[in-house]
């Protein structure tokens, strides 16, 4: 556990962008308002599954207040087979493309198939009905089992098994050996529903497509870089072409890295010659934007009479949509991650269906399988009389532990995680009555590195600049700030974080894969090293000395001493500024674990489910600032209930989403849910100076799981699909 | 298009004429025509809280009100929470809770608290979370901004008991 003392690191400062957020001065994408700028609409598909026979635009072109129309036939030629990679593996333009305006045919109800500017957003929206669009409707396949079976519509011709886009498996052992030596088996399967991230800002993009070839973008993105390098892809132009100012970003969950609206925004403002911003609706958002995928997942777990894993099996398929990229990688990579197992077999299906294209939604695809996986467990410790977090203790992975994947685990917190459940007030209280229940599982997500930029300088005043591309999801500048004023001795006040656009700043990858706190938090710490270093040679020559040394925010030699402020007021006259730049692209990721304790009360006349008591447990390694830590494991947890327990994607037979707005799809509101209690462990990844490991997305793995197993406790049913509402729960 | 109308109206204190087009929403009017981008719009059709103001001495989602509809009428937006550079408890208590992430939904939340804690001034949980459930926020688990509201309710009390 993490023993080190720290100044700043673990205190819970005012974050740097707080007041401008509370007083409404923050200026999200929607809020940019830039002269002669004109507003978009997009039209899209009615249909789920159709071929596009004829696209006529004039009429809408004609319409008085119009200044352009955009279709697929606006891109620039490309190869079909030509790949893009945004540091989060391999797409085919044509796919990334065709998301973005169809061509040929739609794949999904709410595919964009052309889009207007015009004067404002409701002659846009005119304009956009009166494009006509003759369709071939083909018929549609909803879900991943449909989807692979025999005779089932087919989505790509190109794809050379049918639907199903990708395998992967994943073997290790002996799996006929390892259920030899079983006492027990248990095997279940668990579908879950299509649901979405459901960030409350839609998806926005400003863009000016400049006389001199470049474009300017202002956009709501978790990374700047990648919307920049994916509209450049996609308009066949040099990176540098591109200019992206990321905008304050009113949520993403993952939801927010792929582009939709940036390369459509260009397009139309290439033919209007003005700026163009395109709002999505929320209806947009749900139909047009990636969700995460439904899934079909079965879990066999064989066990000795002590508990052992002996074997474990998954199988696992999941909704693609209609792009190729389901997140059954990740879900196979991670679907007995939280164990040590020798013998192993994973199986698992990436299947494209007339559904949105998904995206990443927080720790992506390990909902789905760990809902499988902890669920079985929890069959098995009632079985075998085991108290279920025993079980999991018995088995849980360590240092040492490999993954089925192939990695051998450095130092993780599972056991700690674990530990700290047992050991929780909550793990220990009564339910308070008749028809509770209470669950308990946990989950694992990998975190990843990926580049990152920062640069500081030093003012006058003794404070810092600091310059970064990570775009602030839920409080990074104050995270990034803190270790600057760590490694610097300075306060967090006296840092002042600024997000810049992608020609300001180095490379950066994406606010995602929990990342940011860990890898521009280390560009942050060496930058700030790189500072010290050049302060220091500044007070030696003030001073006339070899060298001076740093501590405690004073230099010092041989009897001389300055504060940080004291010499930053004399840098002028000691050689000039001081501003120092890192960039890193590091390898010491450390994975996060996190456990959910969770109380529910079942009303056996209408199957509503309360909410009664709720215990997150995470490992961040070390939290930077604990509130917003706190903050990251509640949120995760009421994202994860609300998949549970109630949010889906509800499509007809035709494949139209039929709730697809807020009142219909519903989520948590503040009446669903209790006060989330949350335990920080702290178990430090040797890959960062202050151990960091990241948190932003463990924490919604358990959820699934772990409200299953309440239901279980609470009503006797094991059920078999998510989300767990009234009526699965009644059996209607 | 149609023609405009104008609209007299006071916000945050200050009296401001607009024109609008009749079909133009009042969140609209607030965004795109006077310029308080603090409003912000989550789905436009009630459901989500955002664009939570205050209208004469109710909350509104502004989304779905006419702008014409504001004529004659005192608003109340997030930009006229604070007294010049003070900012109101509720807003000190965001902070200091930490009861943001994104800040999209923080607006409406804020507008929507202050007449909570004019109707209840020290409300419980329940009234709390009652009242706020006509306001979504996807990051936070809620759990800082109820926290929030009742620090909020505590120090204003405390302050009023103060001055008596």
């Amino acid at each position: 556990m993490s023993t080190t003392t720290y100044n700043v690191i673990g205190t819970r400062p005012v974050r740097h962008d707080g007041a401008d957020k509370v007083t409404g001065r923050a200026l999200y994408g929607a809020d940019l308002q830039l002269a002669r700028m004109v507003h978009g609409a997009i039209l899209r598909s009615p249909h789920a599954h159709a071929r596009i026979l004829r696209i006529d635009t004039a009429k809408a072109e004609a319409l008085p207040g119009v200044f352009a129309v955009v279709t697929a036939a606006d891109f620039p030629p490309a190869s079909a087979d030509k790949i893009v990679d945004f540091g989060e593996g391999d797409t085919l333009l044509s796919s990334l493309r065709g998301n973005i305006l169809a061509s040929g045919k739609v794949l999904y109800s709410g595919h964009a198939v052309a889009a207007v500017a015009a004067v404002n957003a409701h002659v846009a929206a005119e304009a956009a009905a009166l494009i006509e669009v003759d369709y071939e409707p083909l018929p549609c396949v909803l879900t991943a089992p449909e989807a692979m079976a025999p005779g089932a519509p087919i989505l790509h011709e190109h794809l050379p098994n049918g639907n199903i886009a990708e395998t992967v498996r994943y073997e290790m052992g002996d799996l006929a050996a390892g259920f030899a030596q079983a006492s027990l088996i248990v095997e279940r399967e668990l579908d879950t529903a299509t649901v979405h991230q459901g960030y409350i800002e839609p998806q926005n993009a400003t863009a000016f497509w400049s006389t001199d070839g470049r474009i300017q973008i202002w956009c709501s993105t978790q990374g700047s870089f990648v919307a920049r390098d994916a509209t450049a892809a996609v308009l066949d132009l040099p990176v540098s072409h591109v200019k992206v100012t990321p905008m304050e970003i009113g949520g993403g969950f993952g939801g927010k890295i792929n582009v939709y609206l940036e390369p459509v925004a260009a397009l139309l403002s290439k033919k209007a010659g003005r700026p163009v911003k395109l709002v999505m609706s929320r209806h947009d958002v749900f139909t047009g934007t990636g969700p995460t995928p439904g899934s079909r997942v079965r879990v066999k777990i064989g066990v000795n009479p002590e508990g052992k894993i002996t074997a474990a099996q998954a199988w696992l398929a999941y909704e693609a949509g209609a792009y190729p990229g389901a997140m059954v990688v990740p879900g196979a990579m991670t679907v007995f991650a939280c164990y040590d197992i020798e013998n192993i077999l994973i199986e698992g299906y990436d299947v494209v269906v007339n559904k949105p294209s998904t995206a990443a939604y927080r720790a992506p695809g390990a909902p789905n399988s760990a809902l499988a996986t902890e669920t079985v467990l929890d069959e098995i410790a009632e079985k075998l009389g085991l108290d279920p977090l025993s079980l999991r203790l018995r088995n849980a992975a360590r240092e040492g532990t490999r993954r089925a994947d192939g990695p051998r685990y450095k130092r993780i917190g599972c056991v700690e995680v674990l530990e700290a459940m047992q050991a929780s007030p909550h793990y220990n209280a009564p339910l308070p009555g008749p028809h509770c229940g209470r669950g308990v599982a946990i989950g694992f997500w990998f975190n990843v590195g990926l580049p990152s930029s920062a640069t500081l300088s030093v003012n006058a005043d003794g404070t810092v600049n600091l310059i970064e591309g990570s775009t602030d999801i839920g409080g990074s500048r104050a995270s990034l700030a803190m270790q600057a004023a760590e490694v610097l001795g300075l306060r967090a006040e006296d840092i002042h974080p600024t997000i810049v656009d992608t020609d300001s700043v180095g490379y950066t990858g994406v606010t995602g894969g929990s990342r940011t706190t860990f890898s521009t938090g280390l560009a942050v710490h060496d930058a700030a090293q790189l500072v010290i270093e050049q302060m220091k040679a500044r007070a030696a020559r003030l001073w006339a000395v070899d060298q001076a040394a740093f501590a405690n925010g004073v230099f010092s030699s041989n009897g001389h001493s300055l504060s940080f402020a004291e010499l930053a007021a004399q840098l002028g006259s000691t050689g000039g500024p001081v501003s120092c730049s890192a960039t890193v692209n590091p390898k010491g990721v450390g994975g996060s674990f996190a456990g959910l304790l969770i109380d529910l009360h079942v009303d056996p006349e209408t199957g509503k489910t309360s909410v009664l008591r709720v215990t997150s447990v995470q490992d961040a390694g070390k939290a930077i600032h604990p509130a917003y830590v706190e903050g990251q494991m509640q949120g995760g947890t009421a994202q994860g209930i609300g998949w549970a327990l109630n949010e889906e994607y509800f499509m007809d037979a035709a494949g139209d989403m039929r709730n697809g707005s807020y009142l219909d799809y519903r989520m948590p509101t503040a009446l669903d849910l209790p006060m989330i209690e949350t335990i920080i462990v702290e178990v430090p990844n040797p890959g960062h100076p202050f151990g960091v490991r990241g948190v932003g997305e463990a924490n919604i793995v358990p959820p699934l799981p772990a409200v299953a197993n309440a239901l279980y406790r609470a009503t006797g049913k094991r059920l078999n699909r998510v989300p767990m509402n009234p009526a699965t729960i009644l059996g209607l | 298009m149609s023609a405009k109308v104008q609209v007299q109206t006071t916000i945050n204190n200050e009296p401001v004429e607009f024109l609008c087009e009749p079909r133009q929403s009042l969140l609209e009017c607030l965004r795109d025509i006077v310029g308080l981008t603090g409003t912000k719009e989550g789905c436009g059709d009630g459901n989500c809280g955002s664009c939570t103001v205050k209208l004469g001495d109710r909350i509104v989602t502004s989304c779905l009100v006419l702008g014409v509809e504001a004529a004659g009428q005192s608003i109340t937006t997030v930009e006229g929470l604070a007294h010049g550079n003070t900012l109101h408890p509720l807003q000190k208590a965001f902070l200091e809770n930490a009861a943001l992430q994104c800040g999209i939904c923080t607006p409406g939340f804020l507008i929507a608290a202050d007449a909570l804690l004019q109707k209840h001034p020290q409300p419980t949980e329940e009234q709390t979370r009652f009242w706020l459930a006509n306001n979504l926020c996807r990051c936070t688990g809620y759990d800082k901004i109820i926290r929030a509201v009742q620090a909020a309710a505590h120090e204003i009390n405390a302050n009023s008991g103060a001055a008596q």
